[in-house]
C-alpha cells in the first residue's frame, strides 16, 4: 500500500568495528563542543573566584577598624582646666595626648623626652587619632563621676592610620600630608608595640549610620539595611498580592482577545524598562503630585514595585501555564467551580514557581539603586535609627545599595573599603534570599 | 414446549433513555466539528464511541457534561436533553451539572494529595457529608465501586500519584463516582494502561453499567467491541452510525463503518 | 454493501492472508468438484483404478480443510476480524468443513462402486444416479461461483435447486425400493446402490450449506430455516 513495497536496492554492508569518516568527523565534532563548553564553565568560573577574593580582600577590612585603648586618668584639676578653656576639645586633646607621650615614657617606647618631643608627639598623637578631644569631652560630661578614676578609652584611630596598618601600605611609597606625615609612622609602629594601637570588630560599621564626609571610621551601613527592610516590605506586600491576582486572571479567567493580548505585551515590555524610568515617574507621581515624605522606603517600595511587578507577573504565568492541564480537566470533571480548581488545584502546584518568580523579583528590587536616588534616598539622609515601626517606613532613610553609592563617590579613601564592607552585606543579604528561595522550591516542589 | 432463546432477546431496548440528542452541532471558531448529531443514550448502558482521530467523537463526549464551556472558541448547539431538560439551558450550572455528569480522562490524573483526599475533594465541595464519619464512609463506598479499595485501604494517606496507571485510572473513576453521578463519561480511560491495567477497568466498567449510564471513547475497537452494549461511528463529524455492538461489529450497514471496523483504506 | 469489502486493507499482509485462504477454499473446491466426477464415472465405467484414484484424492482434501481451519484460527487469533472480514471467515470455516465432507461422500461412492463393479446393472438405476451427480456437481459449481463473485442472488438459486436433488432421490428411493421387492437377489446391490443416491442428496444439502454461507457473507443475515424440502424418504411406508 505504500512505497516501502518497492523494490529494496542491493545493500553493501559495512563492519562496525571500524569507523567511518562520517563518524569521525561527527565524534570529532562533538568532543570539540564539550571541550568549548567546559572551556566557558572555566572561564565563567575564574571571574567568579576573582570577584568573590576581590570583594573579600578589599571588603573585609571595612569590618574592622583601628582602635588606639588607653587607661585614662583625668583629675579634677585637668577637667576644670579644660572646661575653662577657650578651645575645650583642643584642652582635652592636649591633655590625652600628653597622658600618652607619658604611658609611652613609662612603658620604655621613648626615653629623655623633652618638651620639644612631647608637643611632636602630641601633634602627632592629633593626627592619629582624629577629633579625639570631643569624644573624650562627651564621654566625662555624661559621666561626671569618672573623674579622678581610670577610665578605658577605646577611640577610633584615624582613616590613614587604618590604611597604613591594615592595608600594608609601604613607607617608601607614603607621601606626607597635613593628615599624616612620615614620623607619625615611626610613632604609630612604636603604638603598637605596646598594643596602645590594634585592631577590633567595628561595631560602628554594622549598627551605625552614615557619618560626615570627612570621617569615614564613623560611618555605618546599619541603618541603611533597615531602610532596605522597611522598604521590601512594602515592596512584598504590594507586587506579591497584585502580580498573582493579576497573573491568575490573565492565564486562568481573561478572555483571550486583542485587549489582554495588547495587556500580555504591555508587560512583557514593562519588564524591560530602564530602572530610571521608573525612578522618575515616582518623583513625578508619588512625590510632587502625591506629596509624600521625599526619600521614605514607601516611596522607594512603591517604585520598586512597579518595576517588581512584570518580573513576578511573568514568572508566575509561566509556572502557572506548567501545571498540567489534565489537573484542571479532573477538577472541573468533579464539579469544582473554576475559582475552586484555581485555588484549590492550580495555585498550590504552582506555589514554588510564584515564590520562586517573587524572590528574584525582590532581590532585584534589593540591589536597586538608580531609581531610589532620584527620590532622593542618598546615602547621607539619615542619622539615626526610625523610631517607631510607622516611622520606618515614612522618616527619610537610605537602603543598602544607595549608602554604597554614597560612599563609593566620597573622596576619602577610608570610604572606598566601607563602600566594599558594604558590597559584602548586600551579598549576603542577596544569598540568604537565593538560599530561602530553594529551600521554599524544594519543599513546595510535587510531582505529578 | 422447549423455550427457543434468541439473539434479538438479549439486546431488547426497554431500558429508559437517559440522554437524548438532537440536531447537536459544534463549531470550533469556524471548524464544523460536530455535524448534526442525534442519539438516545440509554440508562444502565454501556455505549461506545468509535472513529477515526479528529472524528469528534471526543468532542461530542465532552458536550455531555459542558467540559467544552472551557474552550472560548467551542460554540455549541442543539438540545442534549438529560432526563428531558435541557443541559445547555440557561437557568443550568454547569458545575451542578459535572456532578450529575462524571468523567474520567485519558490520562490518569489524580490530584497530587492523599488517595484519600482525591476522592474526598467532590463530595466536600459539593457537600455531601455532614461530618467525617459519613466523608468516610462515602469515600469507601466510592473506592470500592473502583474496585482498588483492597489495594489502597492501608494507605489512603499516602500519595495519589504514587500509585501505578491502572491504580490511577481506578482511583481516578472512584473520584468520579464518589459525587454519585448518573452518567459517566470515559474519554478513552485505558491507552495509557497495560493490558492488565486494561482489563480490571473494562471489568470495572461492566460492574458500573449496574447503575450508571456509561458513555466510553475509545480508539480500541476490540475495547468498544468488549465493553458496550451500543456503539456509534464517528467520521468527520458525522454520526455515521448507530446501534447495537454486536451488529456493529458483525455486520455494519454504512461502508465507511465497514472499511473503519476491518482496518481498510477509505 | 459490498463496496467495502473490495477495498484493500491498510496493512497489505491481511489482504495477503486472507487471499491465501481464499485460494485454499478454491482449490478444496475444485479437488471436490473433481471428485464428485470421478466418482460418478468411476460407478458408469466400472472402473476400479478411478475409484481408488478418488479415495485417495480425498486425503487432499483433508489435508487442505486442516490447513485452512489452521489459517482461519491463526487469523482470528492474530487480526482480530471484524465486519464482511469476520464473515468471510466464519464462512471459509463453515464451507471447508462442508466440502469435507461432500469429499467423503464422494469417496464414499467410489468405495461403493469398487464392489458395484462386480455386480450386474439392475435396470437403467446409474443413469438416474448419474443425473443426480451432474446435478450436484452443477449446484457445487454455482455455489462456489456465487461465492467467488459473492452473488447473493445465484447462491438462492443454488439453495432452491436443492429442491430438485431431494425429489430425484425420492424417485430413486422408490425404484430401489421395488426392485427389492421384486427379488430379494437385488438387495445387496440395491442398499448400495440407495446409499450411494443417498450420499448425492446429502451432498446436495451441504451444497446448500454452502450457498447458504454466501447469503451470509453478502448480506449479513442468516436466510431463512424454512427452505422448501423435498426429501419425502423419511416418510415413506413399506406398504405402499
Amino acid at each position: 500500500m505504500t512505497d516501502a513495497t518497492a523494490p529494496s536496492l542491493p545493500r553493501k554492508s559495512k563492519s562496525l568495528l571500524a569507523e567511518d569518516d562520517r563518524t569521525k568527523k561527527r565524534n570529532a565534532a562533538e568532543k570539540r563542543f564539550k571541550y568549548y563548553g567546559i572551556a566557558a564553565i572555566s572561564v565563567g568560573l575564574v571571574f567568579l573566584v576573582i570577584l568573590v577574593a576581590t570583594i573579600l580582600r578589599e571588603g573585609t577590612p571595612a569590618f574592622t577598624r583601628t582602635a588606639v585603648t588607653v587607661d585614662f586618668v583625668l583629675t579634677q584639676e585637668q577637667f576644670d582646666e579644660a572646661e575653662s578653656a577657650v578651645l575645650k576639645t583642643a584642652a582635652y586633646t592636649r591633655l590625652f595626648s600628653q597622658f600618652v607621650a607619658d604611658q609611652a615614657e613609662e612603658k620604655g617606647v621613648a626615653t629623655d623626652l623633652t618638651d620639644e618631643d612631647r608637643a611632636e608627639i602630641a601633634a602627632g598623637l592629633e593626627r592619629i587619632m582624629g577629633k579625639i578631644g570631643s569624644d573624650i569631652r562627651v564621654h566625662y560630661r555624661e559621666n561626671p563621676d569618672d573623674v579622678g578614676s581610670p577610665v578605658r578609652f577605646n577611640l577610633a584611630a584615624a582613616s590613614r592610620v587604618d590604611a597604613y596598618l591594615n592595608n600594608g601600605q609601604s613607607r617608601d611609597g607614603f607621601v606626607s600630608s597635613r593628615f599624616l606625615e612620615e614620623q607619625d609612622l615611626d610613632l604609630i609602629d612604636a603604638m603598637v608595640e605596646i598594643d596602645m594601637i590594634g585592631s577590633d570588630w567595628d561595631r560602628t560599621f554594622f549598627f551605625g549610620s552614615d557619618s560626615g564626609v570627612d570621617n569615614p571610621g564613623g560611618a555605618g551601613i546599619g541603618v541603611a539595611v533597615v531602610g532596605s527592610f522597611f522598604m521590601m516590605i512594602v515592596v512584598l506586600v504590594l507586587s506579591l498580592p497584585i502580580s498573582v491576582a493579576a497573573s491568575i486572571y490573565l492565564e486562568e479567567f481573561a478572555p483571550k482577545n486583542r485587549f489582554t493580548d495588547l495587556i500580555e505585551v504591555n508587560i512583557s515590555n514593562l519588564a524591560a524598562v530602564p530602572s530610571i524610568v521608573f525612578g522618575i515617574l515616582g518623583l513625578a507621581v508619588f512625590i510632587q503630585f502625591m506629596h509624600l515624605p521625599q526619600s521614605a522606603p514607601l516611596v522607594g517600595g512603591l517604585v520598586l514595585t512597579l518595576m517588581t511587578l512584570p518580573t513576578i507577573i511573568i514568572s508566575t504565568r509561566a509556572s502557572l501555564k506548567s501545571v498540567p492541564p489534565s489537573i484542571r480537566d479532573a477538577a472541573l470533571g468533579v464539579g469544582a467551580s473554576k475559582m475552586q480548581t484555581v485555588f484549590h488545584h492550580v495555585l498550590p502546584l504552582a506555589a514554588p514557581g510564584i515564590l520562586t518568580g517573587t524572590i528574584i523579583g525582590l532581590a532585584q528590587a534589593l540591589g536597586e539603586t538608580a531609581p531610589l536616588l532620584l527620590i532622593g534616598m542618598v546615602g547621607f539622609v539619615a542619622r539615626a535609627y526610625p523610631d517607631t515601626f510607622v516611622g520606618g517606613f515614612t522618616e527619610a532613610n537610605s537602603v543598602m545599595p544607595a549608602q554604597i553609592y554614597t560612599w563609593a563617590s566620597r573622596a576619602d579613601p577610608g570610604f572606598y573599603e566601607k563602600a566594599w564592607g558594604g558590597i559584602i552585606i548586600l551579598l549576603v543579604f542577596l544569598l540568604t534570599m537565593n538560599i530561602i528561595a530553594i529551600i521554599l522550591r524544594r519543599r513546595f516542589e510535587r510531582r505529578w | 414446549m422447549y423455550d427457543i432463546p434468541t439473539l434479538q432477546g438479549a439486546t431488547v431496548d426497554s431500558k429508559e433513555i437517559k440522554f437524548k440528542c438532537r440536531d447537536c452541532q459544534v463549531y470550533y471558531g469556524d471548524n464544523h466539528a460536530i455535524k448534526d448529531v442525534s442519539c438516545d443514550l440509554q440508562d444502565k448502558t454501556v455505549t461506545a464511541f468509535i472513529g477515526p482521530s479528529g472524528c469528534g467523537k471526543s468532542t461530542f463526549l465532552r458536550c455531555l457534561n459542558r467540559m467544552n464551556d472551557t474552550i472560548d472558541v467551542a460554540r455549541v448547539t442543539g438540545d442534549f436533553m438529560l432526563d428531558g431538560e435541557n443541559i445547555y439551558d440557561k437557568k443550568v450550572d454547569p458545575v451542578q451539572l459535572r456532578a450529575k455528569v462524571g468523567m474520567v480522562f485519558q490520562k490518569p490524573n489524580p490530584f497530587p494529595k492523599s488517595i484519600y483526599d482525591n476522592v474526598a475533594y467532590g463530595p466536600r465541595i459539593h457537600g455531601l457529608a455532614k461530618n467525617k464519619a459519613e466523608l468516610d464512609e462515602i469515600v469507601e463506598k466510592a473506592l470500592r465501586r473502583g474496585a482498588i479499595w483492597d489495594e489502597v485501604k492501608d494507605r489512603l494517606d499516602s500519595s495519589g500519584t504514587g500509585l501505578s496507571g491502572g491504580q490511577q485510572q481506578r482511583l481516578c473513576i472512584a473520584r468520579a463516582v464518589a459525587t454519585e453521578p448518573e452518567v459517566l463519561l470515559m474519554d478513552e480511560p485505558c491507552s495509557a494502561l497495560d493490558p492488565i491495567a486494561t482489563a480490571q477497568v473494562e471489568e470495572l466498567i461492566d460492574e458500573l453499567r449496574e447503575n450508571y449510564s456509561v458513555v466510553i471513547v475509545t480508539h480500541s475497537m476490540q475495547q468498544a467491541a468488549r465493553v458496550s452494549q451500543k456503539t456509534a461511528f464517528f467520521h468527520l463529524g458525522n454520526l455515521v452510525e448507530f446501534g447495537d455492538t454486536g451488529q456493529i461489529f458483525t455486520n455494519p450497514s454504512d461502508p465507511r463503518t465497514e472499511s473503519y471496523i476491518t482496518g481498510r483504506i477509505g | 454493501m459490498s463496496q467495502a469489502g473490495e477495498r484493500p486493507h491498510i496493512v497489505s499482509s491481511y489482504d495477503r492472508e486472507l487471499e491465501s485462504i481464499q485460494t485454499h477454499i478454491m482449490k478444496m473446491g475444485g479437488l471436490v468438484e473433481a471428485a464428485i466426477t470421478d466418482a460418478a464415472q468411476a460407478l458408469v465405467d466400472r472402473d476400479v483404478e478411478r475409484a481408488e484414484a478418488v479415495r485417495s484424492a480425498d486425503k487432499a482434501i483433508d489435508a487442505l480443510e486442516e490447513l485452512i481451519t489452521e489459517e482461519t484460527s491463526k487469523l482470528m487469533a492474530l487480526r482480530s476480524p471484524a465486519g464482511v472480514d469476520l464473515r468471510m471467515i466464519l464462512s471459509v470455516m463453515r464451507i471447508s468443513g462442508n466440502l469435507e465432507r461432500i469429499g467423503d461422500y464422494a469417496k464414499n461412492i467410489a468405495k461403493r462402486s469398487i464392489v458395484l463393479a462386480d455386480e450386474p446393472d439392475v435396470n437403467e438405476s446409474a443413469a438416474a444416479l448419474r443425473r443426480m451427480a451432474r446435478e450436484v456437481e452443477l449446484m457445487l459449481k454455482d455455489a462456489l461461483d456465487s461465492y467467488i463473485q459473492r452473488d447473493e442472488e445465484l447462491a438462492e438459486v443454488v439453495i432452491a435447486r436443492d429442491r430438485e436433488v431431494d425429489q430425484m432421490y425420492n424417485a430413486v428411493f422408490r425404484e430401489f425400493l421395488t426392485y427389492m421387492m421384486e427379488d430379494p437377489r437385488n438387495i445387496t446391490h440395491c442398499m448400495h446402490l440407495h446409499f450411494i443416491a443417498k450420499n448425492y442428496e446429502r451432498m446436495g444439502d451441504h451444497v446448500t450449506a454452502i450457498a447458504e454461507q454466501v447469503v451470509y457473507l453478502t448480506s449479513g443475515q442468516r436466510p431463512d430455516n424454512d427452505r422448501p424440502k423435498a426429501d419425502m424418504t423419511s416418510e415413506i411406508k413399506l406398504e405402499e
